[in-house]
């Protein structure tokens, strides 16, 4: 029980902010199955195969970025030989460990001292070896966390197809019995609570639209994927190490997090301004339109990259200036990383504001914004009953559009060496690295791999999500 | 079926020759995998146009008419094998000269198209590229089809300018198609369409988007010119006036089927099909409305100008004015309906805007019974709000499509505080639904539910639901079909009657007037040129202007004799 008791929470800006995101996209799914009219409009996204398919992978990414922002630091054990007044004091790490950090502790631990390939059992690089008898060889050294149950380099594809098929088995139980579960909920007839027809049927028709096959087939997949890497990445480096010995799977698993909250929050910061300015300027006109247009222009002309490393600059002198209010390294990096989105947020609104203005422009010489004036309806209610509903499918296509821009933004603020702390995970400062690693002979080529693979998935996913939402939601889009 | 040959069809009659166009069987349908599954499961393949047939002369006119979405344009689209790739032609066939085209391929068909079947669509704005010359855009289709040498190109598209009415054509060949005017444009399309000398032409409601005055000039246009080439035409209206005024015969097309196809003095005579009956009713009541002697003026406007500043530069500086409506006066009582005739431009949904007091006034006063409303404060405004209501044109743009009629129809009465929310007054929704023609179950559906003409009367049902003294009617009608206009006028009339509503009509249809109108104003590049007793004004009209536009209205011979 005391083991339980011996941690202490900790809630990092950023972890307060993800938990928000998913709280609001959990409020969004119940109003989506209350509400007839919006579930009408996304019926077609999540009817396609691609668009479900697709946004179950953003879900399990997202899942796993919240299992990294559950942070939490360990008790630590009490010094010996400290006074009975001091062991009242509890101790608390100063490192900040997450829950993800638990689920793949084993893979974690198993750190080696410097590069080693994918599935490889021996180190990258030779080391002077002692053997038994005194002598000094220089060779390859076995690894310490890969392979050491393995006599040989002989028994190793057979120790991972056995590995692999065991792992896969105890996949396919998992999600079998999760879907056996889903299937019996949705076919216990009729559901509670659920309006009846006049035949008796349940009125809810949501669920004829769903490509099952598709859900069930992309969830087994990644809950297959999630056991083999468990299981397997147990005793080898699927992913190979890092430079300093570093599981590079774990890295980039970890990198996830950064991934999504960089695309969330930077793409939500941009939403008020370009909303706010956008609509005013295509609105209000005259002066309003002016000024707007003025600052986008202004703000446009600066090369984005020059103003977000000044910007990232001033942030890194304040962290110096006040270190007291930094006490974590994990604080630290999490200001560094929320300033970095802010600014990232600040500086590319512009784009959705021209888009929202142009289309408020259209949308208020329409003759229901007219009627609306005609019976002395007030500016605020009009935009926001006739003109921000009719404008939305801009702002919904953008959103999912600058997510994935921002996770790639990311990567390249970070090989510019502006993007976030380098003691944070992140697909940037893998690549940063693989400058190095790709330069030399023979070729260190898995954590740029790594990193790419990751973002790929994410950014595919995401891309094909908001062709599913552009689909849907664009007016002009239907025939 | 009848004894004298006079009524057999026009095809039975002229059997002999070979027609230009034959058209057999003709069926288009949407297959069950261009629709949308996800919103209807159970679709089912849906037949668009189901085995019509007609033919063509070469010299004569056949007018297709129908209302929107009877298949007419449809069809012609088939007849060009240019059909959107969503849609399937089934069966039927269609002989051009004798020759099939339904067996030709893709390359073939370019052939055809241009060289012996031309297309006039209903938009000339949108169906001229607005970056290329007019010798560039007549010269393409001359290229695609003969390659001739460039001085020949030139004197080919001059030669055409000049026979479809455009003056000076050298100087306007390396004119753009926006300085042109809507007229001349459609001159231009039909130059292009008569570019390779084709034996068919489908003009697909050529002159809907065009004003009366040019209206007329463009169909005497397509009559001369099917007279000096011996044109085929196949003409796709909905306006009986325009059939009455340039067809050979007449085919109704209703739900994709033909319903009646015979020659047009026949047509128009002894229409055998009640729904031919019912188009050619549809023609409103040319009898004059007696003017009401009034007490006093509810609505006075006088001397009002609404310029729209021109600005240029980076401080946006006014260089000049555009002068919308410059200097209009007129009265309407209670009870009292004022049309306001022109052509698009000439103003008139301007000073309907300036009346709402949308539009500041440059100069000039309005009066609203008795007291000056014009040039105040919107929260000054605001009590007049509920005493001047309006109506638009577009039913379809005239209501958000994310409200519930419920909504829509409240808005004006919560906004001007007669009910505290749109919940509460569910038993006066209600009734004004009934009051239109609706019924009480329509409150909670979707604009995108409900046809045109039903719009419509939501939009009047969300005016009256604020118990106005006048409503601005902007063209309420030329967005509807022509059975549905007569229904909304109709309902129009009967609520004057009821409650006693003004009605400033602004309109560019004249045919409507006499039954509508007790007075009409006719308007001309902003101002009045000339108002009085409607009676008066269209049988003795004094102006030039409105001289040419009673001239201009299409069929009224015929229209007479009905």
């Amino acid at each position: 029980m005391s083991d339980l008791f011996a941690v202490k929470p900790v809630l990092l800006w950023s972890d307060a902010l993800i938990f928000v995101l998913v709280a609001t996209l959990v409020m969004f799914f119940i109003h989506l199955a209350r509400d007839r009219l919006t579930r009408q409009r996304w019926t077609p996204v999540f009817a396609s195969p691609v668009g479900m398919g697709s946004f179950i992978v953003v879900m399990f990414y997202v899942l796993i970025a919240v299992l990294d922002s559950i942070h939490y630091r360990e008790q630590l054990a009490a010094v010996d030989g400290s006074d009975n007044t001091s062991a009242e004091e509890v101790h608390y790490s100063q490192e900040v460990r997450s829950l993800l950090d638990d689920v793949l502790s084993r893979l974690k631990e198993n750190s080696e001292k410097t590069y080693s390939a994918p599935f490889s059992i021996y180190s990258f690089s030779k080391e002077n070896v002692t053997l038994e008898d005194g002598t000094v060889i220089r060779e390859y050294p076995r690894l310490d966390g890969a392979g050491s149950h393995l006599e040989s380099e002989d028994g190793k594809a057979w120790d991972i197809f056995t590995r692999s098929i065991e792992a896969v088995l105890i996949g396919l139980l998992i999600s079998g019995a999760l879907i056996a579960l889903q299937v019996q909920w949705r076919f216990r007839c009729p559901p509670e609570g659920c309006p009846l027809d006049g035949n008796g049927k349940p009125l809810v028709t949501a669920s004829r639209h769903i490509p099952w096959k598709t859900l069930y087939g992309t969830v087994t997949a990644l809950i297959v994927l999630t056991t083999w890497v468990l299981s397997v990445g147990e005793v080898y480096h699927i992913l190979g190490t890092d430079q300093v010995g570093q599981d590079v799977l774990v890295q980039a698993v970890k990198a996830i997090r950064t991934g999504v909250l960089i695309g969330t929050l930077a793409t939500l910061l941009t939403l008020p301004l370009a909303i706010g300015l956008g609509i005013s300027a295509g609105y209000f006109k005259g002066w309003v339109d002016d000024a707007v247009q003025y600052i986008y222009t202004t703000l446009s002309s600066i090369p984005g990259i020059l103003l977000i490393a000044a910007s990232v600059l001033l942030i890194d002198v304040y962290i110096e200036t006040h270190s007291d209010d930094f006490t974590l390294l994990a604080e630290r990096a999490d200001f560094r990383f929320l300033a970095l989105c802010f600014i990232l947020g600040m500086t590319s609104w512009t784009g959705l504001c021209r888009l929202l203005r142009a289309e408020t422009l259209k949308v208020s010489q329409l003759d229901y914004v007219q009627a609306a004036r005609a019976f002395g309806v007030r500016h605020s209610r009009i935009i926001s009953s006739h003109i921000l509903p009719n404008v939305t499918h801009i702002v919904l296509i953008a959103l999912v559009l600058d997510f994935s821009g921002f996770v790639l933004a990311e990567a390249v603020l970070s090989y510019v060496g502006v993007g976030v702390d380098p003691s944070m995970a992140s697909w940037g400062n893998m690549i940063n690295e693989a400058r190095g690693e790709l330069s030399r002979e023979p070729v260190v080529w898995w954590p740029v791999c790594a990193a790419f693979i990751m973002m790929f998935a994410l950014v595919l996913a995401a891309n094909l999500f908001a062709d599913r939402v552009r689909d849907a939601f664009d007016p002009r889009a239907k025939g | 079926m009848t004894d004298t040959p006079m009524t057999s069809t026009p095809m039975e009659q002229q059997s002999a020759e070979t027609p230009l166009l034959m058209v057999r069987n003709l069926a288009i349908e949407l297959p069950v995998e261009s629709q949308n599954a996800f919103l209807n499961p159970d679709a089912k393949p849906v037949e668009l146009v189901k085995g019509i047939q007609f033919e063509i002369q070469a010299g004569k006119i056949l007018a297709l008419v129908g209302e929107s979405g009877s298949g007419k344009s449809l069809t012609a689209l088939a007849i060009l094998r240019l059909l959107p790739n969503a849609l399937k032609i089934t069966r039927g066939s269609v002989r051009l000269s004798g020759n099939s085209l339904f067996d030709r391929t893709e390359a073939d068909m370019n052939q055809v198209r241009g060289r012996q079947a031309a297309m006039v669509f209903q938009e000339p704005q949108s169906a001229l590229n607005p970056v290329q010359t007019l010798e560039q855009q007549i010269g393409e289709v001359l290229k695609l089809h003969r390659r001739p040498g460039k001085q020949e190109i030139r004197d080919r598209v001059v030669e055409l300018l000049q026979e479809v009415g455009i003056p000076d054509p050298e100087q306007r060949l390396s004119w753009y198609p926006h300085q042109l005017s809507g007229g001349q444009k459609q001159r231009v399309v039909i130059a292009i369409a008569l570019a390779c000398e084709p034996d068919l032409l489908i003009a697909d409601e050529p002159t809907t988007a065009l004003d009366v005055t040019i209206q007329k000039q463009i169909l005497e246009l397509l009559n001369q010119l099917r007279k000096t080439r011996n044109l085929g035409v196949l003409l796709i209206t909905h306006d009986m006036g325009v059939v009455a005024e340039m067809a050979d015969d007449v085919a109704v097309m209703r739900h994709g089927e033909i319903l009646e196809y015979r020659p047009k003095a026949d047509f128009f005579e002894r229409p055998e099909h009640e729904y031919s009956l019912r188009l050619i009713n549809s023609l409103p009541d040319q009898s004059f409305r007696q003017g009401k002697h009034l007490a006093g003026p509810l609505l006075k406007v006088e001397g009002v100008k609404v310029w729209f500043p021109q600005r240029k530069g980076i401080l946006q500086r006014v260089v000049g004015h555009t002068k919308a409506v410059d200097g209009v006066s007129f009265r309407i009582g209670r009870g009292e309906t004022l049309a306001l005739v022109g052509e698009s431009g000439s103003g008139k949904s301007t000073v309907g805007r300036a009346v709402l007091g949308l539009e500041p006034l440059q100069e000039g006063q309005i009066l609203f019974d008795g007291e000056r409303i014009d040039n105040l404060r919107p929260s000054q405004f605001r009590p007049w709000r509920k005493r001047i209501q309006v109506i638009f044109q577009d039913p379809f743009s005239s209501m958000n499509p994310r409200k519930r009629i419920r909504d829509i129809l409240a808005e004006g009465m919560v906004s001007l505080g007669l009910v505290a929310n749109a919940r509460e007054p569910e038993q006066k929704l209600i009734e004004l639904l009934e009051r239109v023609g609706m019924e009480a179950e329509h409150l909670d559906r979707f604009p995108h539910e409900f046809s045109g003409g039903q719009r419509q009367r939501i939009a009047i049902a969300r005016a009256i639901a604020v118990e106005p003294d006048l409503i601005v009617c902007d063209e309420p009608t030329s967005a509807l079909d022509v059975s549905i206009r007569g229904q909304v006028l109709e309902l129009l009339l009967e609520l004057q009657r009821e409650m006693g509503l003004s009605y400033l009509f602004i309109t560019h249809d004249l045919s409507i007037i006499p039954h509508l109108a007790h007075q009409v104003a006719v308007m001309q590049r902003g101002c009045l040129v000339e108002q009085g007793i409607t009676e008066q004004l269209m049988t003795a009209p004094q102006h030039e202007y409105t001289q040419q536009l009673l001239a201009a209205a299409p069929g009224k011979a015929i229209l007479r004799k009905v």
